[in-house]
Formats: structure tokens, C-alpha cells, sequence
């Protein structure tokens, strides 16, 4: 995990973007992971002085947003559809062989630090189900075999 | 120069569209061809995409379902005159699933490059606009209420009623918001337009403006939709690049701004006060109503929330008269409905057709029957809130009322198709599960309610005290569906009763506890 003193400029400058922003608190939020990958605990004492709020309600706007993460993520992301026209089309066997494969449950990061998995409930892919995306990339009609490759060049490319 | 059109749509991309306009950017720098690429937006013949279309000078001819190993043979065999091929498809808007349509609100999309103004302009855009600037608030409002246009969002509430609301509520700042968190599964029309036709959700945003005195807006936007985000950032910026946005639109004196803002992963911040609250900065709990919105909506000022799909439709309302929208349609449901076909589906798309419609005809004259070839089973309308329908009831017109009168939904105009394998007791287990994930937490029925239903589920499945648990669940629901603050709790009761009703035997049931 980085040290938050090499973060703060980041969120500072961040904040500073958003100033009188009426309703900036997710633009914020938003800023904030695009650039760190989370929200870092610490940033919340940052954001709620700014904001002029408590951390209480800070940490209280975070938690309630399931893409809001406290906790850096994998180098890719891979979120699963999980919502109806998904499992019409097998989503549900591929989530099982998903967390097989990378050896996760949801919400956890693979033990090489390469991929963390998420739930989505849609994509606004539901005509090529079952769909994923692995960072902002969307992939629709994905089978087992489909992850496997998937997974297989995202590897190529990271190295 | 030849034309040729590649989708940038979302689903496209998902099956290669990409990586196919880059085969063709290359195979024509390689042979020195003279052609300009297109990213358009999607036709919504989603088994056909990619889809290459060329201009020739026959007219548009399209080619697919194309992969990048395609092209160069494509291109060899005299695509970009338009010639024969395995994978030639000809006009696209001569096939019967195009042809039938009557594209109202997606006139455009598929067609131009979702991005440019002059290719709008082009092509009929802005005439609403134009229209508007010439006419009273009241008029356009009434317009609106002539086309008998009703929320596509869900809820089917008469957009002109609730316009009209706001352009009578005193207020020195009003504001239009555009819901466009379309988190229901099975829909991607809000999605399509933003992505194919930003541009009329940007006009129709600004009439709204007009309409009721609102100078600013705002489009909530689901963080699920990053290619949407992209589309509109650019149309936004042409527009108040041309004048079409800012605070004196086409020199009229009348200001209209415009933001997108992203939400964060939560279903209920669809649900309007729960989407205000959102757009405020806070979290995304259900306000109770009244006030409406209308009244006081975001910042406690009067506001105007309606879909993307309601929006859009503005503009060729105002174009063409509420009239002209009002002639589609049948009952109390006028005008057009973007219908989308998704799931176990051969099919699978947007068509966009007047209400009335059988579900019979959607599932099998447009979507072909299953994508596995096994009968339908259950097809669920609206969403993840929408009833299961069964075989029994596929006859029923796509309206409004005839679907309250079998206690389903049109909702978005989703359907999702499940074929026999379907197991419809998982399924309702489902939807009670994806309400505890999704819940705001603000009411007890949809909080607990929603654990206890799973539980239930359960021990019915499991043979639990089967009868007696039934009777449990049932009971359950009615409290959710009484005793709820919004539909999320009140309405997750449609999908369990329905597949409870309707398929019993897949909770261990015989048929005749049904009848109890
Ligand atoms: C749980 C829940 C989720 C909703 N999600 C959406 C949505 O994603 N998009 C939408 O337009 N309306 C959604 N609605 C309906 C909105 O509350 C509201 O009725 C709608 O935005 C009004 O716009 P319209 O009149 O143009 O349909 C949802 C309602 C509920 C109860
Ligand atoms: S019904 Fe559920 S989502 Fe709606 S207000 Fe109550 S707790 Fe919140
Ligand atoms: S249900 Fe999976 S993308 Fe819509």
C-alpha cells in the first residue's frame, strides 16, 4: 500500500478541482479513485474538512455505493454480470469458473495481485450475455473458454 | 471517398467492433483506398454486429456479423462497391426486423455519427428546438401533453402533467435531470441513445428547459456506462460550441446548461429522490413524497426528473406536433416504445415499435424463438421488479393497462427471455436477494423483508413446511408491497409472486396450493 503522504497532493489537488461544485461530493469520490484506484482511508479527513462535513457522513456516502472501494484493487479489474438476462445465458456457471480460475471469491484480489472481481448487476449488454468487463473494456456472449483467453492475453499485456 | 459505417455502441465493441475498424483502417492505408470512417451507432440487429455498412451508389449496404479476420476478404471482394458476399445482409432497413419499426425516437440512431452536429443537423435535429424558441412555455408543455407521452422510465406517469407541475411552481432556479441510471436488466435503450444519438437527449433536455423555466441541467449517469459518458461529453461540447448550449441559445436570449454526472454502482439511485439525494452528494436513501419533486426537487428546488428515452422523444414532438406521436400506439399507451429482446433470445435487440404489439409477436416475429431452440418458458418485462409472464399469457398487447391487468409491467420496455431449463424458484430467490443487495435500507418491509424472503424461499425449496411457508411468503410480500416506501421493496414482491403462481411445481409445489 502507498503512504499517504505521497497520495495527499493527489486528493488536494482533487479537491481543489471541485470547489463550490454543488453536490461535488461523487465527482470527488470519482476523482479520487480514478487516479489512486480507491478512496484511501486518510483521504476521508481530507474531504470531509474540505467539504466541511463529518468523517462519519464521508465514510457513510462511500459505503453506501457498491463501485466505492476503501482498498487498492488488482491491476485489472474484472467485473461479472450477475443480473437476469445474464443467468439466462450461463453467467452463473461462468462466475463459478470464474472464482475457480483466479482463486477468489468476490470483492478479493487474485494472490498474485493481477485481478480483482466484482459483481455488476448489468452492463446495458443484456442482447450478448452473459457480458464482463475487465477494466473499461466490455465483452459480451463470453463462455469459459472465452474468460480463459481473456485472462490469458490481460497477463500478456501486464508483463 | 467512400463512407463506411463501423458501430462505437457498447455491444458492438463487446463483440470486436474495435479491433474490425482497425482491419479496415489498415487494409485501406494499405491498398491507398479513399475511405472515411464512420463510428456510428448501433442499428440494434445485435446478431449481426459488427456490422460493416457501406455507402455506394445503390445506397447503404451492410455486411456482418463481421470479425477482423474478415475484412481484407471483404474488401477483395469488392465491399466497398457494394458486391455480393457470404456476409452481405444488403439494405439493413429492408430487413423485416428494421422495416416494421416506426422509429420515432431512434430515428437517427445507427444512422449518424452520434457525435457530429452537422450530421444532426442533417438529419432533421434541432427542428424541435427551433420550434420551441418560437413558442410560449405553456405551448410546449402542451405539446408534450397532446402527444400523450408517458414516462419511459417505469413509472408511466404523463410527462406533460408532470411539466407542467414544475413550469407553475414559483422558483428563481429550476433544474431538468435526466435519469439516465438505467440499471434494470434486460434494457439498453437509454444506453443506446446516449451512445448513438447523444444529441437528442441534449435537445430534448434543452425544450424541457424552455418548457418549464429550468437553466440548468444535469444527466445522472450510471458508472457502468463509460462509452455513453464519452459520447455525451463530446456532444455536450459541440453543442455549447455551436451555441446550442449555454446562456444565450441560437441568440434567443435563453440559457440552458448542461452536466453529466456519474453515479457509483447503486440500483436505487434510479429511483428519483433517491437519484436527487445522489446528485446532492449524499447517499442515495428514498426521500418521502410528497413534495414531489416537482415541487422541491434538487437543492429543494422544483425539478424536473424524467428518463432518457422521455426526453428524447421531445424533440420530434415538438417537430412534428403531439399529434403526429399521439397517432401511434393503442389505449392510453401513445407513440413508441424502444423494445429491447435480450436473455435466451435467437434474436436479440432493440426495435423500436408503436404500443400494442403481442408478446407473442415480439418473442417470436422479431426475436425468433430461443437462442437454445427450447420453448420459452418465462419471460420477465420492466426489469428486475417485473413480473414473470408464462406461456399462457403471451398474448398480451404491450400497453400499460393490459399489462397491470395481468399484474405485470411494460416498465422500460425490457424483456428478458428464459428458456425451459429455467429454474423459477432460484429466480425468485433472486429478486429477493438483489433487493437485500440493493435496498437504500430507509424502511423496515424492503430491509428485513427482503432477508426473511430468501429464507423462506429456501425452506419451501428445501420442503420445509412446505404449505405453511408458502403461506409465509405470501404474506411477506403483501407487507412489502403495503408497507414499503418506494417500488424497490414494494414492487420485488411481482417477480416471486409471479413465478410462485405461475410455477409452483419448481418451488415442490403441486398446482393446487396455487389455487389457496
Ligand atoms: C428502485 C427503482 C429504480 C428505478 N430506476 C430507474 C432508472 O434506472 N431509470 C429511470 O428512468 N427510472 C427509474 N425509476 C423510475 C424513477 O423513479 C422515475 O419514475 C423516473 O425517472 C421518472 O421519469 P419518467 O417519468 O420519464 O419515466 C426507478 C424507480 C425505482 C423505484
Ligand atoms: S422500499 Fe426499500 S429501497 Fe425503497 S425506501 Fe424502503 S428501504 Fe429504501
Ligand atoms: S443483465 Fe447482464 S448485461 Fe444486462
Amino acid at each position: 500500500m502507498q503512504e499517504y503522504h505521497l497520495q495527499k497532493s493527489v486528493v488536494a489537488k482533487i479537491l481543489a478541482e471541485h470547489e463550490g461544485m454543488p453536490g461535488n461530493l461523487l465527482p470527488i469520490l470519482h476523482g479520487i479513485q480514478d487516479s489512486l484506484g480507491y478512496i484511501p482511508q486518510e483521504a476521508v479527513a481530507d474531504i470531509a474538512e474540505a467539504l466541511n462535513q463529518s468523517i462519519a457522513e464521508i465514510h457513510g456516502v462511500i459505503s453506501f455505493y457498491h463501485y466505492f472501494r476503501q482498498t487498492p484493487p488488482g491491476k485489472n479489474t474484472i467485473r461479472i454480470c450477475r443480473a437476469e438476462s445474464c443467468q439466462a445465458m450461463n453467467s452463473q456457471a461462468l462466475q463459478e469458473h470464474a472464482k475457480k480460475q483466479l482463486d477468489i471469491d468476490w470483492h478479493q484480489t487474485s494472490s498474485d495481485g493481477e485481478f480483482s472481481l466484482e459483481p455488476v448487476y448489468c452492463l446495458g449488454n443484456c442482447a450478448c450475455s452473459p457480458a464482463i468487463t475487465i477494466n473499461n473494456e466490455v465483452y459480451g456472449r463470453v463462455t469459459p473458454e472465452r474468460f480463459d483467453e481473456l485472462i490469458a492475453s490481460q497477463r500478456g499485456a501486464a508483463e | 471517398m467512400t463512407r463506411i459505417f463501423i458501430s462505437r455502441d457498447s455491444t458492438a465493441l463487446s463483440l470486436g467492433a474495435n479491433q474490425v475498424a482497425e482491419a479496415l483502417q489498415q487494409a485501406a492505408d494499405s491498398k491507398g483506398l479513399d475511405v472515411e470512417l464512420v463510428r456510428n451507432g448501433s442499428r440494434g440487429l445485435f446478431w449481426l454486429e459488427p456490422m460493416i455498412e457501406v455507402e455506394t451508389a445503390q445506397g447503404r449496404v451492410a455486411y456482418g456479423p463481421v470479425q477482423s479476420q474478415d475484412v481484407v476478404e471483404l474488401v477483395e471482394a469488392g465491399m466497398l462497391e457494394g458486391k455480393e458476399h457470404a456476409l452481405f445482409l444488403g439494405d439493413i432497413e429492408a430487413l423485416p426486423y428494421f422495416k416494421d419499426q416506426s422509429r420515432l425516437t431512434f430515428a437517427r440512431v445507427g444512422i449518424t455519427d452520434p457525435v457530429s452536429l452537422d450530421d444532426y443537423l442533417a438529419h432533421e435535429g434541432y427542428r424541435g428546438l427551433k420550434n420551441a424558441l418560437n413558442m410560449s412555455a405553456q405551448d410546449i408543455v402542451q405539446q408534450v401533453t397532446d402527444s400523450g407521452l408517458r414516462g419511459r422510465g417505469g413509472a408511466a406517469f404523463p410527462t406533460g402533467i408532470k411539466w407542467n407541475t414544475v413550469l407553475n411552481a414559483p422558483a428563481e432556479q429550476k433544474y431538468i435531470v435526466c435519469n439516465a441510471d438505467e440499471g434494470d436488466s434486460g434494457t439498453f435503450s437509454d444506453r443506446m441513445v446516449m451512445e448513438g444519438d447523444p444529441f437528442v437527449l441534449i435537445e430534448g433536455m434543452t425544450i424541457a428547459g424552455l418548457a418549464v423555466g429550468a437553466t440548468q441541467g444535469y444527466i445522472y449517469l450510471r458508472v457502468e456506462y463509460p462509452h455513453a459518458n464519452v459520447a455525451l461529453n463530446e456532444a455536450i461540447a459541440n453543442a455549447y460550441a455551436n451555441g446550442y448550449l449555454g446562456d444565450d441559445i441560437l441568440g434567443s436570449g435563453k440559457a440552458f446548461h448542461l452536466e453529466v454526472r456519474l453515479g457509483a454502482g447503486a440500483y436505487i439511485c434510479g429511483e428519483e429522490t433517491s437519484l436527487l439525494e445522489s446528485l446532492e452528494g449524499k447517499r442515495g436513501l428514498v426521500r418521502f413524497k410528497p413534495p414531489l419533486p416537482a415541487i422541491i426537487g434538487l437543492f429543494g428546488k422544483p425539478t424536473v426528473v424524467n428518463n432518457v428515452v422521455s426526453l428524447a422523444s421531445v424533440p420530434i414532438i415538438l417537430d412534428k406536433g403531439g399529434d403526429y406521436y399521439r397517432d401511434y400506439g393503442i389505449g392510453r399507451s401513445r407513440g413508441t416504445l424502444p423494445l429491447q429482446l435480450a436473455g435466451n433470445i435467437k434474436y436479440p435487440g432493440l426495435f423500436e415499435a408503436a404500443f400494442g404489439l403481442t408478446l407473442r409477436e415480439i418473442l417470436y416475429d422479431y426475436g425468433g424463438g430461443s437462442a437454445s431452440g427450447r420453448p420459452i418458458r418465462a419471460v420477465q418485462v420492466g426489469g428486475p421488479l417485473g413480473a414473470y409472464v408464462p406461456e399462457s399469457q403471451f398474448d398480451t398487447p404491450l400497453d400499460y393497462e393490459a399489462f397491470s391487468a395481468i399484474s405485470a409491467v411494460v416498465g422500460h420496455g425490457g424483456i428478458v427471455v428464459h428458456d425451459d431449463t429455467v429454474d423459477m424458484a432460484a429466480m425468485a430467490r433472486y429478486a429477493m436477494e438483489f433487493c437485500v443487495e440493493e435496498s437504500c435500507g430507509k424502511c423496515t418491509p424492503c430491509r428485513i423483508g427482503s432477508i426473511r424472503g430468501v429464507e423462506v424461499i429456501d425452506r419451501i425449496v428445501k420442503g420445509i413446511q412446505k404449505e405453511q411457508n408458502t403461506v409465509l411468503l405470501e404474506d411477506l410480500c403483501d407487507t412489502m408491497v403495503n408497507g414499503s416506501l418506494c417500488a424497490m421493496g414494494g414492487m420485488t414482491p411481482y417477480p416471486v409472486l409471479s413465478a410462485l403462481k405461475h410455477f409452483p411445481e419448481d418451488f415442490g409445489l403441486d398446482k393446487a396450493v396455487d389455487a389457496a
